[in-house]
């Protein structure tokens, strides 16, 4: 009996379940049509490129079309994207557990975010139109501007509840559920992943809380927290914002640098490389990862001093990514590689965030950043990262557990193709974006500059590769659903617990708790794990 | 940068940087890449069906931590030496304020000149201290290697030299308004005698020293209107932009919004002058309301509301 079948296929089966399998199904769910929208957001703000000048929309709409494309993206997509799906489906699974700790605490997560979508949603339809101001809500343009600022800020706060929840959920399920045997050291590093971004959504989500009623507060009632006129500073809401928003940056990354640490071993049948140093720099990311968020404000007119600390830092931030790099490939070595679709977006995330990191590097150099800031740059930098990135990992994870998840194996000649375009769609794209931005095309222009025209030109036809790619992508998912063969319990000859247990799992997941007595990548029994 | 002129006395340095840093990050990148796809294709499950388990190797995690922090230390020193630089503006530059507002850019120069366009002479440092009258705005000068967050109740600086005569973009780089990707101008780099001969050109200037040469002209209406950032949302040929064109308003009849409720009024002098030194107090229906208020001085006022009536007959 998976836990798919229990109690029928009522609705009220699925939006009042606790279980955490159902649950992450259901972020799943909800999370693409989100995904999609944005994309199409995407794809509309790229058309409008094809001209400089007027063309297809109003700047109006250019501009609440990129506030709320990040919005979506952020927010309701690549924030919550690994730990609310694959971290609530597998993180109990990964540590023998028959649940997360708080299986309550879960659902209301889920309604908060949810309740936060909607109100995202209404944001749009109601007041003086959607906001316009980006999805940084700079002051003093977030108080001024006479669209509907309020309600969108309210619901990136509700939607900070259900990821404050979700991530004590997770720290007190690994810290009590883990199975016996299942010692730290034996977790696999998609929980480590899980485990340091759970400390940082629920260290510095309040922050971006108290931040966004301020600006609802100053909308309203003129507090002049961030008003110079009443004594306030516009440079304080930064300082708060990305004290937030930076490691926020990492809440996305870190979960999928753990999904990818779990499908190269898988399909290399070998051991990671280097597993403490993998999971130790996820922690020692979380934390420098806090003390960073001020090089986001090179140009803002702060102190000196702090440009040379926050610029230092951020070097030193670079090389736990650096070093988990260098162990994902070094895992290859002498492995015995198969390169299923999974694999192949799990590889290319390996060099698109290579790219999104060393960029980064690049344009933490002060003198540079002065030029690159607030740039196409900075947008390519970006979308290297959280879409080269924490995407390729969200379709790779899916790629690799969707048999698991779902029971249904889906096509591969189709994932390929999908794999071709997106890849060579999203290098179009945003490498030209990086071009653009180095020759000095600023972010958010509804019009551009003739001298920058011809490289619109191709990234807009690069855009389009890259949502077939998406579509192709998805379609295939979908088609697997209802026309997919059933799924084996272990397709790719993994040996973490997941593969241990039917296709798709049982509900209380396991009929017996497992004893763990080996590490979690041991392809050879004869060594310690 | 590629493609991009090296209009200023940074641009060298920042370019050397920027292509300093980039050759050390694309080395990694094809250094990992190189090895994954050598790895894939060698170690394939056909080549290689056995695979040996490897963990871990200590000096080689050492070496992948150490060598990486060291060059992105290096990294990190080259940027920090141009920004040092960007910072320390030499103790003769000219100083020139810059403010900034929905949409527009304007200059004031040390002798009371202001222009809607950013004046300099080869070779000369400027320094800019920035003022804005709304939200924040971003100071870009893509040629120049430098930019600065103009920031309401702060004054910020920043600094240039230029090497290149010619025009070159001002963009604004922090989103403003519906009109950002609008709040454009330029930067005109003269010869020094062609600056000069423009910036004693403005007999208005409080503290204009003797014209060098040609003759003395005095500062159009039409031009101050461009100087106070009044173009970025009005016309005067009739197009449609933020704000009411300009041609032909003189006099018309227009439904607005007082404080105390709406009416309709004629754009007589009265209303004209109301509407310009206090632009909330009275807002014609149909447009946004987000005109900030104006630092004419009477006898400019007096020019600009001349000039409106003459543009009624166009």
């Amino acid at each position: 009996m998976s836990y798919l079948d229990r109690q029928g296929g009522g609705l009220l089966s699925w939006i009042a379940s606790t279980d955490h399998k159902r649950i992450g199904l259901l972020y799943l769910a909800l999370m693409t049509v989100f995904f999609f929208v944005a994309v199409g957001i995407g794809v509309a703000m790229r058309l409008k490129h094809l001209s400089g000048g007027d063309f297809l929309m109003t700047a109006q709409t250019y501009n609440a079309l990129f506030t709320v494309h990040g919005v979506i993206m952020i927010f309701l997509f690549v924030i919550p994207g690994l730990p609310a799906v694959f971290g609530n489906f597998f993180l109990p699974i990964l540590i023998g557990a028959k649940d997360v700790a708080f299986p309550r605490l879960n659902l209301l997560s889920w309604y908060f975010f949810v309740t936060g979508a909607a109100l995202a949603v209404l944001s749009l339809f109601t007041g003086h139109g959607p906001p316009d101001t980006g999805w940084t809500f700079y002051v003093p343009f977030s108080i001024k501007t006479g669209t509907n600022v309020s309600l969108a800020v309210l619901a990136a706060f509700v939607l900070g509840l259900s990821s404050i929840l979700t991530g004590l959920n997770f720290i007190t399920t690994i810290h009590r559920l883990r199975a016996p045997g299942m010692t730290w050291h034996r977790m696999p590093l998609f929980v480590w992943s899980l485990y340091a971004t759970a400390w940082i959504q629920v260290l510095v989500t309040p922050i971006i809380g108290i931040t966004l009623v301020l600006v609802i507060l100053e909308r309203f009632f003129n507090i002049g927290v961030f008003d110079p006129a009443k004594g306030g500073d516009p440079l304080l809401y930064q300082h708060m914002f990305w004290t937030y928003s930076h490691p926020a940056v990492y809440i996305m990354i870190v979960p999928a640098m753990g999904a990818i640490s779990e499908i190269i071993p898988t399909f290399s049948r070998k051991s990671i490389f280097g597993y403490n140093a993998i999971a130790y720099s996820s922690i020692a990311i979380a934390g420098f990862g806090s003390m960073v968020w001020a090089h986001h404000m090179f140009t803002s007119g702060m102190a000196d001093t702090a440009d040379f600390v926050f610029s230092l830092l951020t070097f030193i931030v670079a090389v736990p990514s650096a070093i988990k790099v260098f162990n994902w490939t070094a895992t290859l070595y002498k492995g015995s590689i198969e390169m299923s679709p999974a694999m192949l977006y799990a590889l290319s995330f390996v060099f698109l965030f290579a790219i999104g990191g060393l960029t980064g590097v690049m344009q933490g150099a002060l003198g540079l950043n002065v030029h690159l800031h607030d740039t196409y740059w900075i947008v390519g930098h970006f979308h290297y990262v959280m879409f080269g990135g924490t995407g390729f990992a969200f379709f790779a994870a899916l790629l690799y557990w969707f048999p698991k998840m779902t029971g249904r194996m889906y096509a591969a000649r189709p994932a390929y193709a999908a794999w071709g375009l997106t890849f060579t769609g999203f290098n179009i794209l945003y490498f030209t974006m990086l071009v653009l931005g180095a020759q000095g095309m600023p972010r958010r222009y509804y019009a551009h500059l003739p001298q920058f025209h011809d490289a619109h030109l191709v990234a807009t036809a690069g855009s389009w590769l890259l949502a077939a790619g998406l579509v192709t992508l998805f379609s295939n998912f979908i088609c697997a659903l209802f026309r997919g063969r059933k799924a084996e319990a272990n397709p790719w000859g993994g040996i973490t617990l997941e593969w241990t247990i039917s296709s798709p799992p049982p509900t209380e997941n396991f009929a017996e708790v497992p004893t763990v007595t080996a590490g979690p990548y041991a392809y050879n029994p004869g060594r310690p794990g | 940068m590629p493609f991009l002129a090296q209009a200023s006395s940074f641009s060298g340095s920042v370019d050397r940087v920027f292509l300093g840093t980039l050759a050390v990050c694309a080395a990694f990148l094809l250094l990992v890449t190189f090895f994954i796809v050598y790895f894939s294709i060698r170690y394939s499950r056909k080549r290689n069906p056995e695979p040996v388990d490897i963990h871990e190797n200590t000096p080689l995690e050492i070496v992948w931590t150490v060598v990486p922090l060291v060059l992105f230390l290096a990294m990190f020193y080259y940027g920090w030496t141009d920004f040092r630089t960007m910072r320390n503006p030499p103790p003769d530059a000219m100083v020139v304020e810059v403010t900034a507002r929905q949409w527009a850019w304007s200059f004031k120069y040390p002798n009371g000149r202001q222009s809607g366009e950013l004046y300099a002479a080869l070779g000369r440092p400027i320094k800019l201290v920035t003022r804005s009258l709304d939200v924040i705005h971003g100071f870009f000068v893509p040629a120049f290697r430098i930019k600065v967050d103009v920031v309401p109740g702060k004054s910020n600086f920043v600094w240039f030299a230029p090497r290149l005569l010619g025009d070159f973009d001002i963009q604004c780089t922090v989103i403003c308004g519906v009109d950002h990707s609008a709040m454009l101008s330029k930067v005109r780099v003269l010869s020094e005698e062609d600056f000069k001969k423009w910036y004693f050109s403005d007999e208005d200037a409080p503290h204009a020293a003797a014209p060098a040469a040609g003759s003395p002209r005095k500062t159009s209406a039409l031009e101050l209107l461009g100087a106070k950032g009044c173009l970025a949302c009005h016309s005067v040929d009739g197009t449609p932009m933020v704000g009411p064109t300009l041609k032909g308003l003189y006099g018309t009849r227009h439904a607005v919004l007082f404080k105390d409720g709406e009416r309709e009024v004629a754009a007589d002098e009265k209303f004209l002058r109301q509407v310009i030194q206090e632009p909330d107090s009275a807002v014609v229906v149909g447009y946004p309301p987000v005109m900030p208020p104006s630092d004419l001085t009477e006898a400019e006022l007096a020019e600009v509301i001349a000039y409106i009536k003459s543009l009624r007959d166009k």
